[in-house]
Order: C-alpha cells, then sequence, then structure tokens
C-alpha cells in the first residue's frame, strides 16, 4: 500500500489522465481526432494558463479570486484600445502590463498592507467586475479582429504547427517550469509557503517575492484575456466569469497544497487538461450539462481525497 | 505529592519529585527551566498521568485521572499563557463550558452574572463582568482567572509564573489578592523565577532540579543564595571543551538600544573571535534584543554599529548582506521549513551565492550541503530527506549550517542547545570554538548557567528588559548571574 501510495504521488495526476482518456475515447472514438484534441487544447490554454499563475500564488500560501474578473477587464480594456483605434500590437502589449498593474495592486495589499489575500482579492474581483461594466456599459465590444487582424492571430494563428493558444500555453508552461524550479525567486515561494516566518529569518525578500506571485497571476490573466478576446473576436462583459474555480481545481487536481509549499507547475499542466478533456470528454459522449456539473465536481473532491491518502504514505 | 515519577518517551523528567503544601499556605516552586516543576503541576491538576507515587490530599490518597476530577479535588491550575478567549466578555470567559442553564435551557446570563459580581467583590475587584476581555489588562486578567478558581470554590490555586507578563503595580494588587485569600484559608503553589516576589509573597519554598527533589526550606530559614544553589548546582567538567583566543577589534557596537515594552537602554560591544553570553531568565528581553540588531523586528531608539560605523538594518536581507547570521530560538517555526528537503533548508539563506547566469547551480548546492553535513557530523540518511525526520540535535544542526553557509562575520545563537541531547550539545560547542577560532563575532543566548559559564567569554545579564550588568567570565558564578537575573546584584 505504501508502494502504490508513493507511486500515486508521483504519477497519480497522469494516470488519472490517462484513465480519463482511455475511457472517453472508448465510449465516443471521435475523441481521439486530431481535431478534437487540438479543440481541446484551445480551451485548455485559457484555464490552464490562468491555473500557473494561481500555481505560484498557492505556492506561497495564498489565493488569488480576482483571476476571472482581471480576466475579463484586461479583455473589456483591450477591446476598449483597439476600438479606439490603437494599434493592435501596441494595445496587446499594454495589456499586459495592465494586467500586471491589476496583480501588483492584490500583491501590495497582500505583502505590505498584510490583508489575506482571500479577502483582498474577493474584494478586487468585485471591484474589477465592476471595472468591467463601467468600461463598457454593459455592452461588447465586436468586431475586433477585423479592426486589429494581429489579434486574430491568438486564436487562429499556427506557430511551428502549432496553434498559437496551444504554443503560448506551453511556452509559459516552460518558463513557469525553470522559474520555479531554477531561480532564486522561485526557491523563495516554496519557502514562503512552507514555514513564512523561517523564510524571513532566512533573509528571503518576502515582500518582493509575495508581490510577484500575484503580477504573476495578473500578467497569466491578462494573457489568458487577449487569447478569449481574439477568439470571440468581441470583449464581452461578462467574460472569465467563474474561471477562478476551475483554475483553483486544476491546481488541486494537479496535487498543489492549497497550505502552500508543496507542489509542482506540471501538476496544473496536467489538471487543466483534466479539466478540459473533462468539460469536452462529457460533451462529446453526451452527457448532459446538469450532470456535467455534478461530475467535475466529485472528479475534483476525489483528487483531494487521493492526494491526502498519497500523502499519509510517506 | 510523594515519589512522583513521570517519563516521556523513556526521558525521565520526574524521579521521586514532591511537595508538601500545607493549609492557608503560599508554597513557592522553584527551579531552572526544565526541572519539572510545570510537569509536576500537570499531574496534579490531571493534565498527565504519573508513572509512580502518590497524591495525598486533606490525609487520603487520590488518584486523579483528568482535569475534572482535580477539579473536583478543589484545585485549580492558572496558567502561565491565560487561556482566554478575547472578543468574548469576563462573565462568559468564566463560565466557558459550565454555563449555568435556566428552566427553559437557555444560558442564565443574569444569575451567571450576579456571581461573578459577587466573587470579582471578594478579590476587591470593582469591574464591569459584561466588559470583553480584550479591553483588560493583564494584571486584571489574572484576577479574573483567580476568581474563576474561586467559583469552583478551590481549596488550593496553582499559578504558573503569574507576574511575567505584570506592571509592578498589578503585581502589587495581585500579591494582596493572594494574601487575603489564603488568610481566608485557600492555600497557593507559586511558579516564579523571581527570588525578590518569592521571598516577599511566599511562606515556603520546594527546588527541584532534573526533575528530583533537592529540598523545602521555610522563607524565613533560608536565603538567596541557598535557594539559588540548591537550584543550580551542577558539577562542571569537560562537558565544556574550551579554546583560548584573543579577541581582535570591535566589530558591532549597540548604543542604548530600546524597544517599548520589550527592551530599555541596552549597550554593548562585540570582538572579533569573541564570545557574548546573554543570561536572564525567559521574558527577559533578551531574545528581543536579538531580533531588533537583525533587522527581524523594529526598535524604538538607539544605534547600532558595525566597524565603527553606524548601520542601518531594517530588514534580514540587509543584516545577511552585513555578515549577520541568527540562529532562532525556535526551529520548528523560525528555523526551519520542516517539510523541506535537508539541502532545501541548508541552502535557504545563502540562494544568491548558488546562481550562475541567473538561475540556480543544483550541482553546486548538492556539494556544499555534502561537505557541511560532513563537517557538522550532521546525521542523515542522504541531503534529500525531509528535514522534519532528523532528530533535535541533528536539526539544530542544519540550522547552524545554514547560517555557515553564509558565512557570517557575526552570528548570534538564541538557545542554540535547547532539547539537544548531550553528545549533540558537546559537538555544537566545538563548532562554535571553531567559529571562536576563525574570527567570527559570538553572541549567545542562553538559559542554562553551565552552558553560559562553560563556553562564553563574557556574560551579559538581562532583567526585566534592562541589561544589568556585563561579567568578565573569571569573575562570572552562577549565584552571581542568577542574582542579577532575578533582580538581586550591586
Amino acid at each position: 500500500m505504501k508502494k502504490i501510495g508513493k507511486l500515486y504521488k508521483k504519477f497519480g495526476t497522469a494516470i488519472s489522465l490517462l484513465i480519463l482518456f482511455i475511457v472517453v475515447s472508448i465510449l465516443n472514438p471521435k475523441f481521439l481526432s486530431m481535431y478534437n484534441i487540438l479543440n481541446i487544447f484551445k480551451q485548455v490554454s485559457i484555464n490552464g494558463l490562468i491555473a500557473f499563475g494561481m500555481t505560484f500564488v498557492i505556492l506561497t500560501g495564498g489565493i488569488d479570486l480576482s483571476v476571472g474578473a482581471m480576466l475579463g477587464l484586461s479583455g473589456m480594456f483591450l477591446g476598449l484600445m483597439i476600438s479606439s483605434g490603437i494599434p493592435g500590437f501596441m494595445a496587446i502589449l499594454t495589456v499586459l502590463l495592465f494586467g500586471c498593474a491589476l496583480g501588483a495592486i492584490n500583491g501590495v495589499l497582500v505583502s505590505k498592507v498584510n490583508l489575506q489575500p482571500f479577502i483582498v482579492t474577493l474584494a478586487t474581483m468585485t471591484m474589477y467586475r465592476g471595472l468591467t461594466m463601467i468600461i463598457s456599459d454593459g455592452i461588447p465590444f465586436m468586431g475586433l479582429t477585423k479592426t486589429a487582424p494581429v489579434l486574430d492571430y491568438f486564436s487562429q494563428g499556427i506557430f511551428l504547427k502549432v496553434p498559437v493558444p496551444m504554443a503560448i500555453f506551453l511556452a509559459l508552461l516552460v518558463i513557469s517550469l525553470v522559474l520555479l524550479q531554477k531561480t532564486v525567486f522561485g526557491r523563495g515561494v516554496y519557502a514562503i509557503g512552507g514555514n513564512e516566518e523561517a523564510a524571513r529569518l532566512s533573509s528571503i525578500p518576502i515582500v518582493k517575492i509575495k508581490t510577484l506571485v500575484y503580477i504573476i497571476s495578473g500578467f497569466m490573466s491578462a494573457l489568458a484575456g487577449i487569447i478569449l478576446t481574439s477568439r470571440l473576436s468581441s470583449s464581452q462583459p461578462t467574460a472569465g466569469t467563474g474561471f477562478e474555480l476551475d483554475a483553483i481545481a486544476a491546481v488541486v487536481i494537479g496535487g498543489t497544497s492549497l497550505f502552500g509549499g508543496k507542489g509542482r507547475i506540471f501538476g496544473t499542466f496536467l489538471g487543466a487538461i483534466i479539466i478540459g478533456v473533462l468539460n469536452n470528454g462529457l460533451n462529446i459522449i453526451g452527457v448532459s450539462p446538469f450532470y456535467q456539473q455534478f461530475i467535475k465536481g466529485l472528479v475534483i473532491l476525489f483528487a483531494v481525497i487521493l492526494d491526502r491518502k498519497s500523502n499519509t504514505y510517506t | 505529592m510523594k515519589g512522583i515519577n513521570k517519563s516521556f518517551d523513556d526521558v525521565k523528567i520526574l524521579e521521586n519529585a514532591e511537595i508538601h503544601v500545607e493549609d492557608k499556605q503560599i508554597h513557592a516552586l522553584m527551579g531552572e527551566n526544565g526541572a519539572g516543576k510545570t510537569t509536576l503541576m500537570k499531574i496534579l491538576t490531571g493534565v498527565y498521568r504519573k508513572d509512580g507515587g502518590e497524591i495525598i490530599i486533606n490525609g487520603k490518597v487520590k488518584e486523579i485521572d483528568n482535569i475534572r476530577a482535580s477539579e473536583n479535588l478543589k484545585i485549580a491550575f492558572i496558567h502561565q499563557e491565560l487561556n482566554v478567549l478575547p472578543e468574548m466578555s469576563i462573565v462568559d470567559n468564566m463560565f466557558l463550558g459550565k454555563e449555568l442553564i435556566n428552566k427553559f435551557g437557555l444560558i442564565d446570563k443574569k444569575t451567571m452574572t450576579s456571581l461573578v459580581k459577587e466573587k470579582l467583590q471578594l478579590l476587591c475587584v470593582d469591574i464591569n463582568p459584561k466588559i470583553l476581555m480584550k479591553d483588560i489588562s493583564l494584571g486584571f486578567r489574572q484576577l479574573v482567572e483567580i476568581a474563576k478558581a474561586l467559583l469552583l470554590n478551590a481549596e488550593l490555586i496553582i499559578m504558573d509564573e503569574p507576574t511575567a507578563a505584570l506592571t509592578d503595580t498589578e503585581v502589587a494588587l495581585l500579591f494582596k489578592v493572594i494574601r487575603e485569600l489564603r488568610d481566608k484559608g485557600v492555600s497557593f503553589i507559586f511558579i516564579s523565577h523571581r527570588m525578590e516576589e518569592i521571598f516577599v509573597l511566599c511562606d515556603k519554598i520546594t527546588v527541584l532540579r532534573d526533575g528530583k527533589f533537592i529540598g523545602s526550606k521555610k522563607i524565613n530559614e533560608t536565603s538567596f543564595d541557598e535557594i539559588v544553589s540548591m537550584m543550580v548546582g551542577y558539577d562542571m567538567d569537560d562537558r565544556f571543551p574550551k579554546v583560548e583566543t584573543t579577541p581582535g577589534d570591535v566589530i558591532l557596537s549597540i548604543n542604548g538600544l530600546t524597544k517599548k515594552e520589550k527592551f530599555e537602554d541596552i549597550s554593548f560591544n562585540l570582538r572579533k573571535g569573541e564570545v557574548l553570553g546573554f543570561s536572564g531568565l525567559m521574558g527577559s528581553g533578551r531574545t528581543d534584543v536579538m531580533h531588533a540588531i537583525f533587522g527581524s523586528t523594529k526598535y524604538d531608539a538607539g544605534s547600532i554599529y558595525l566597524n565603527g560605523k553606524k548601520a542601518n538594518i531594517s530588514s534580514p536581507i540587509i543584516a545577511k548582506a552585513l555578515g549577520f547570521g541568527f540562529i532562532t530560538e525556535d526551529r520548528k517555526n523560525e528555523g526551519l521549513v520542516l517539510d523541506f528537503a535537508v539541502s532545501s533548508n541548508l541552502a535557504l539563506p545563502s540562494l544568491e551565492s548558488f546562481k550562475n547566469k541567473g538561475l540556480i547551480n543544483d550541482q553546486k548546492i548538492t556539494k556544499t550541503v555534502d561537505a557541511f553535513i560532513k563537517k557538522l557530523r550532521i546525521r542523515t540518511p542522504n541531503q534529500y530527506i525531509e528535514v522534519k525526520n532528523l532528530s533535535g540535535g541533528n536539526q539544530q544542526k542544519v540550522v547552524i549550517a545554514k547560517w555557515l553557509v553564509t558565512n557570517p562575520k557575526i552570528l548570534i545563537l538564541d538557545e542554540p542547545t535547547r532539547g539537544v541531547d548531550v553528545g549533540a550539545k558537546k559537538e555544537i560547542y566545538e563548532i562554535i570554538n571553531q567559529l571562536k577560532k576563525q574570527g567570527v563575532a559570538i553572541i549567545i543566548v542562553s538559559s542554562e548557567l553551565p552552558e553560559v559559564l562553560g563556553i562564553c567569554d563574557r556574560v551579559a545579564v538581562m532583567h526585566m528588559k534592562k541589561l544589568k550588568i556585563i561579567f568578565d567570565i573569571k569573575d562570572a558564578t552562577q549565584e552571581k548571574i542568577m542574582e542579577y537575573a532575578t533582580g538581586g546584584g550591586k
């Protein structure tokens, strides 16, 4: 039993994904078509990017509830800029910086003002959502990819034979992996989540690192916002609503502890794919949307229980 | 209580401990940290169960298996850390878990409030029982705890360091109440490290050392000196390896360092290759001073000079850059990330130095960590094992090692050998001696007097937030240090 526990800890998320793959493809072979797989990746990339940012935050022992709202606000800001004639390329760069700024607000409130991450991001989530409505007056900006063709590249483009959203997703997986595993910053992220006081007394720059993880989260949300806006060719006022939950689910399924200090970005990558496969697979085998929600919840619960079990075997 | 034995995991905490408390007596229980005072009291109040011996109350042998049983025998324990719920009123705190219920099955606030009022008046305390606990001073909270004991009609009240956090006026009020209650027939066991208090308040003293009963003395038949030597009384041997060095230049100069309610007007010099000990009782402010020097807490006034230049150390990051290392007192909460591997912990403060083109060079870390594991003889199967799996002594060595990697010029060690077995202790002393030979300036905060006398070149003694005296080691004795640490001296 101990061995199984250890094995699960290492490969559990991957094994779960494999089983899920097999089951869904037996139930409907169309699932395995190239077209569908690429489709899954396109869908996964948005939640996956947000989940990467969320992983940084959760590893420090924090949480970012405002990711969906940051995505919505960034997308809306992008729509506003493009509609008012700012060149697409400029607008996209500005939005990425804008996302960083939104994250920085969370970061400073958490690290400098020392407020609870849950409360801070709950408040900013509501504020950002409100700002989105104020900017748009509740009406979407339409036809954006016509005005700024460069935006189209973010959903329809192909980079080295790979659809651009998927390429971005994979690129950021590698970047996040390096940041977390191979830099002083990354070690600090883990140390803060493991024991913040010990990290502080070990001269780890707590304030800087905690601010940075929220900035990363803001950046990822803005990037996801660009991809979504590109795909819809419009900025929807309600875009990103509830995305924080799928992102947190991906992180948790991927085996990252909500208490911080333990977890892997690759786990989050697999977690995001599991959620994507679930969404897509349940659709493709014709499960009613009502049951889909229920099943998704069940999967999250199982992931957490299995994770807890495998942790007790160490 | 007679012949009480108690072991935890084969470590004998109490061996033939005893205490005899008479009617209408304020009985002091004394001993160094770890002498077994609190354990003995926890047995009396049913928190722990004894391994052997008997407890006799009013002439009858009693078994006290749980807290309820001791309450039924009218024994109350007021802990050092008061267990209060700050957001609840005095009444609610006093009746917590024992709320009175009226005929409708609801809480009977009226009766409870009037009972509390009555008990508080007995203590000559005029305070509204509906006030929230967080709004009254620590001194009053102690009195509320006593009132709570009276609510149980306690005949024996045990107080564990009740005065540690009180001001002088609060102490005076507390003592007045204790004396009045004694005259009304309540007995007290009073645990305190403050000699002058004991001699003012108590009728009799029992001393424990290493879990053993050393003796009992009537207060008017003994002296400060006798009690202190009963408390310490170790034989010195070569548990403390010595090296002779000539200290170099002054590297660190502390001038009038003050932090409100923590420490006042602390001044001292530290030389290269010197070991300066900080002695004093728990809560005397030693640890707070060290945190202030290291930049992990702020101070209100005073200045720190490093190599003659004023240093503004506002964070541990700056402290490390200036060559400080700080081995904190509480290794589980402040020293280690317990879930991390030995190697990750060891490299934590010096990650920057393992950088190569912006990325961490893991091979370099592995090599360095292996070298330090060998050098400090850290007993661990390998460097990837989680540090929580090591023994206390080896964990402590990891904490020391992680700062040695940074090559400190000034190393502060706060209780470096607490919870460490004798063998590992000696190895830690040898590490300290090595550093001293290399010219590292060292500060050691320690509550163990033999350790202070054994490895330090000078000893600073703190009492009630102030630095009382700095002894040269050849002038220092346990008795003298204890005297200053408990407020005597001069």
